[in-house]
């Protein structure tokens, strides 16, 4: 069920493009990948469902109704530059966050209480931002995100900051989240955790969305019939016996076994390759490589980049 | 709990725990009670060093006749030790050497030679003693000329010296006795006041902003509040400082006004009366014999009959609408700029009427019915110190509003403004921001 959604949202600054009629649709309870290269307009984009900039047109959408400034506080934002004050005490700005998004005191006090003690940070109440890590900051910025239980999540570059072992604790909160009900939006160019979170992607270029789907598919769509193959024997028989209907991408030859990469180039099934290959050579695997979102997102913004 | 109820909690608090805070508050007053305490202090114990001076009379009309007075001695030396001297001060045991030239009598002159600054006293006493003797030999010579016997006695008491006693009639049309050195004080005091209030709370909103800006902490916060009320909360919390502030100052200098009294017994408060007297004897002779009242109950009855109400209406009013106008311009100029350097450059245009308005302040203190004082004090910029330091002399009431009303108009116009920069400034990195760019942004559509 949808949750969140933006219809033809435009806006330009003074003359350039940042978002050209943007369209995106988000479920409930799922992972959305907001992705683009660098000044694509992701974070215009998140400022607009945040209410800090409105579009110049097209309109945004919160459980099916027109958003306003009153949704704020069902939002949880981390933006990309993020900071805390230097000299406040870690406890008492955190209250002051929540405050913000509208918890009373007393709610924020219980709430924070709880986090901090799941992130083990409940000795740093007192002390001041100046005196922690990068990574504890980090954290602190994190628990201010979400101490107010919001319905909808909103991730710009959550990962930077943090250690693999933290960046890991996080990718088990965000999932954890999103169990317990909470929808996310999630920027970044962390390629990896998109494959392992996102149920759905949408990848914005220079102000135009130009992919949207959900993650497997949109990687099927951009493989290209590349397959690994694991056999026992020589490297120059398999290369004559494949030689008309593939190309080899690379090999690699070892001792026990080796590997070759190789493209399709015209349309006999797979079945075909295999029989070819067992007259020259022992076949340990045969397998389609589907690309990883990495490979997606350079294909399909160079592809954007030539129109 | 509205959101700018609970910013301008969370600014007041910030601010009123910090230790620099209730350092400077709590010490201000007695900084003060201790900066007049030293100065009765020196003017009861005034110069105690004792000096020789050498005295090269080449005109020989003094005959070795200078006193000691106070604790300076006088000691004539003959030519050849002056020479000597002149080249080598710092070895000997005079303190300064005078040399009184040969055409004094007609010249006027004399040279005091000293390896320090000679303190004002030194230098008034010798200039006086000079005079004197001159002068009492020329006169000698007219009385030996005309033949007039009591012809001294006779111009002593032509001698005169008027003391101005200031009535001001009210607006009920009694007279009340006033002060214009008093007015002055007042005047002067209130104008310096209003300029660092306005200017230091002011300076304290901008930067709080480039705080926030800088700590990128800003982005979070007008994800939950919106610009204006972020603003609002932050001006008012910070005015609720100062008003503490003042607060706290008129308490403690109630208290230390009672303290600074029981101390100062009407005795020793007396004695000190007597001692200026007697300072003033010396330079003026005929200024004490009118100064006999008591001159203590004097400036009290007229600091009394200033308009006291009046006069805290319109500091309060001044300050914070004055304030809330530099404020906001200056909130406004640390959300466009990056850096320190930056802010530098442009809170000296915003801030230039301010300092305009303080360098002028001594002349409208001196005239504060002149064509300076008035435009300063009707031109909303410049208006609160300008105004402030015309209220003690009494102001005709039509000038008292308009001023007042141009200044609320100009302030609403001037928060309008700096809410537009400030909402677009917060989010704006990297970008060097001039006068033309900021007028840029305030054509923008919203």
């Amino acid at each position: 069920m949808e949750i969140f959604s933006a219809r033809n949202v435009n806006k330009v600054f003074a003359d350039t493009k940042a978002l050209t009629n943007i369209s995106i649709s988000v479920n409930e309870q799922s992972i959305f990948g907001l992705l683009g290269p660098n000044g694509a307009g992701k974070t215009t984009l998140i400022r607009i469902i945040n209410q800090i900039t409105a579009p110049d047109s097209g309109e945004v959408f919160l459980s099916g109704r027109k958003m306003t400034r009153a949704d704020i506080g069902q939002i949880g934002y981390l933006p990309e530059e993020r900071g805390l004050y230097k000299k406040m005490k870690i406890g008492d700005q955190a209250i002051y966050l929540a405050q913000l998004k509208g918890m009373s005191r007393h709610d924020a006090i219980k709430n924070l209480k709880v986090w901090f003690e799941k992130f083990e940070i409940m000795a740093w109440w007192n002390k001041s931002i100046e005196e922690l890590s990068k990574g504890m900051q980090q954290k602190v910025q994190f628990i201010t995100t979400i101490v107010h239980k919001p319905r909808l999540l909103i991730f710009d570059e959550p990962f930077s900051g943090f250690d693999p072992i933290n960046a890991n604790l996080l990718k088990q909160e965000i999932l954890q989240l999103r169990d317990e009900g909470a929808t996310i939006i999630f920027s970044t160019h962390n390629m990896g955790s998109v494959e392992e979170l996102c149920d759905h992607i949408a990848l914005i270029n220079k102000s135009v969305k130009i992919e949207d789907g959900p993650t497997d598919e949109i990687r099927e769509k951009y493989k290209s019939n590349i397959f690994e193959v694991k056999y026992k024997g020589d490297f120059d028989k398999v290369n004559n016996a494949l030689n008309q209907q593939i190309k080899v991408l690379s090999h690699l030859e070892n001792n026990r076994e080796n590997q070759i990469t190789i493209q399709h180039i015209n349309g006999k099934s797979n079945n075909d390759l295999i029989k070819s290959l067992i007259p020259v050579a022992e076949i340990l695997s045969f397998e389609e490589k589907i690309p990883n979102m990495n490979d997606v997102f350079i294909k399909a913004v160079g592809e954007s980049n030539r129109k | 709990m509205n959101k700018t109820l609970i910013i301008l909690k969370n600014e007041y608090l910030k601010r009123v725990k910090k230790k620099s805070f209730i350092i400077l508050t709590l010490l201000v007053p007695f900084l003060f009670a201790g900066m007049f305490a030293l100065i009765i202090f020196l003017s009861i114990n005034n110069d105690n060093k004792e000096r020789t001076i050498a005295v090269f009379d080449e005109s020989t009309l003094f005959l070795s006749q200078f006193e000691q007075e106070g604790m300076t001695k006088y000691k004539f030396i003959p030519k050849e030790e002056y020479d000597k001297l002149k080249g080598n001060l710092k070895g000997s045991e005079y303190y300064a050497l005078l040399y009184i030239p040969q055409d004094i009598y007609s010249n006027n002159f004399a040279q005091l030679i000293s390896e320090k600054q000679v303190p004002f006293e030194l230098n008034e006493q010798i200039e006086r003693k000079l005079s004197q003797y001159i002068e009492k030999d020329k006169r000698q010579k007219v009385i030996d000329e005309t033949g007039i016997p009591d012809l001294e006695e006779r111009l002593a008491g032509t001698k005169t010296w008027i003391k101005l006693n200031t009535l001001k009639i009210s607006e009920s049309g009694e007279t009340q006795k006033s002060s214009s050195v008093i007015a002055f004080i007042a005047s002067y005091a209130m104008g310096i006041i209003i300029y660092f209030f306005v200017f230091m709370y002011g300076a304290m909103v901008m930067r709080g902003v480039m705080e926030e800006k800088k700590s990128r902490i800003i982005e979070v916060i007008i994800s939950s509040v919106k610009p204006f009320e972020l603003m609002a909360g932050k001006i008012i919390g910070t005015a609720l400082v100062g008003l503490t502030q003042v607060g706290i100052w008129i308490v403690l200098g109630f208290v230390v006004l009672v303290g600074v009294q029981g101390f100062f017994s009407p005795e020793s408060a007396q004695q000190m009366g007597q001692s200026i007297m007697e300072s003033q004897q010396q330079m003026n002779p005929a200024m004490s014999q009118a100064a006999e009242t008591n001159k203590v109950m004097e400036v009290m009855e007229m600091i009394g009959n200033l308009n006291i109400p009046l006069i805290l209406f319109c500091f309060v009013f001044y300050f914070l609408v004055g304030y809330l106008m530099y404020s906001s311009l200056l909130g406004a100029v640390g959300a466009a700029v990056d850096n320190e350097e930056d802010s530098q450059q442009m809170v000296f245009p915003v801030t230039f009427p301010l300092i305009l308005s303080i360098m002028v302040l001594f002349p409208i203190s001196r005239n504060p019915e002149g064509p300076v004082a008035f435009w300063f004090s009707i031109i909303p910029l410049s208006s609160p110190v300008a105004m402030m330091a015309r209220i003690p002399y009494g102001i005709p009431t039509w000038e008292l509003l308009l001023s007042m009303f141009l200044l609320v108009l100009t302030t609403v116009g001037a928060i309008a403004a700096a809410a537009k920069i400030y909402r677009i400034g917060l989010l704006m990195y990297g970008k060097k921001v001039n006068l033309k760019e900021l007028i840029k942004w305030l054509r923008y559509k919203n």
